[in-house]
C-alpha cells in the first residue's frame, strides 16, 4: 500500500499534464514503513532525456544527490518515484523495468491522454521495486491510498 | 569519512543512513562499508568486481567517474560519499 496525500497526488498528476506531451519525472520524498511507503512531498526533476522525452526519462544522478540531501534535512527518506506515460497506459513498460534500480520503492506512473496538444491526467499507478538483488527484482502491483484532508 | 546509504540498500547496513569507515581512497572507503557489511557486495558490484553500471558513488559534488583518479582519488575524514542508484525509464 502506497499511501500519500490528496494534495501531493494532484501534484505529480498535474505535472504531467504540463510536460504533455513529453515525459515528466520526479521524486516521492517520505518514509518507509511495515505497512508501506508513505509519502510527504513530492519533488519535481528535470527530464535529461532531451532527445526523446516524448517517451523516455532520466533523472541526473546529481540532482538525485541533491534531493537526498533536501530530504535527508526534513527527515524524509526517498521512498519513489513518479513519471507519466503520455498516451500510454499506467503500465510499466520493459524500459521500466530494465531501469529500476531502487528496490523497495515506489514506482507511480501516470498517464496523460491528449492531441499532442493539450494532455488531461487519467489512470494513475504505483508499482512497488520487489526482491533482493538486480537478478531477482520485480515490480508487483501496489495499490494507492489517497488521503483527504490528512498529514501522512 | 561517512558513505550515505540509500534507502533500497539500508536493508544490508543495519537500516543506517550513514555509515563512518576508514580509508584513504574511494575504494577504500567502499572496501571498508563492503567488509563491515558483507551483503551489500553483491548490490554494489558485479560478478567481476566492477561497480555495477546504474550504481553512482559521488565524492561531496562530484561523481567519481569524472575524477581523474576515479576509485582511486584520495579521500580525507571531512569528505562524504554518496551511493545514488541511476532512475531512468520510459514506456
Amino acid at each position: 500500500m502506497l499511501k500519500i496525500s490528496y494534495t501531493e497526488y494532484e501534484t505529480l498528476r498535474a505535472h504531467g499534464v504540463e510536460t504533455y506531451p513529453y515525459e515528466c519525472c520526479g521524486v516521492l520524498l517520505g518514509h518507509s514503513t511495515e505497512a508501506g511507503n508513505e509519502v510527504v512531498e513530492t519533488v519535481r526533476a528535470g527530464n535529461t532525456r532531451t532527445d526523446s522525452a516524448h517517451n523516455r526519462y532520466h533523472i541526473a544522478p546529481e540532482e538525485l544527490v541533491k534531493i537526498q540531501r533536501h530530504a535527508r534535512k526534513l527527515g524524509l527518506d526517498i521512498v519513489g518515484f513518479y513519471h507519466s506515460h503520455p498516451d500510454h497506459p499506467a503500465m510499466w513498460s520493459s524500459t521500466d523495468f530494465a531501469e529500476a534500480h531502487w528496490l523497495g520503492c515506489s514506482y507511480l506512473i501516470t498517464r496523460v491522454a491528449g492531441d499532442k496538444t493539450a494532455g488531461v491526467s487519467e489512470d494513475t499507478n504505483s508499482f512497488l521495486l520487489t526482491g533482493t538483488s538486480e537478478e531477482d527484482k520485480r515490480f508487483e502491483p501496489e495499490p494507492i491510498e489517497i488521503l483527504i484532508n490528512e498529514t501522512v | 569519512m561517512t558513505i550515505h546509504i540509500p534507502t533500497p540498500l539500508r536493508a544490508y547496513t543495519d537500516r543506517q543512513e550513514a555509515v563512518t569507515v576508514t580509508g584513504t581512497t574511494v575504494a577504500a572507503a567502499l572496501e571498508a562499508l563492503v567488509t563491515q557489511f558483507p551483503d551489500l557486495r553483491n548490490n554494489l558490484y558485479s560478478a567481476d568486481g566492477k561497480l555495477r553500471s546504474f550504481v553512482n558513488i559521488y565524492l561531496n559534488d562530484d561523481d567519481i567517474r569524472y575524477l581523474p583518479a576515479k576509485e582511486e582519488t584520495a579521500v580525507a575524514e571531512s569528505d562524504e560519499l554518496t551511493i545514488i542508484p541511476s532512475i531512468a525509464g520510459g514506456r
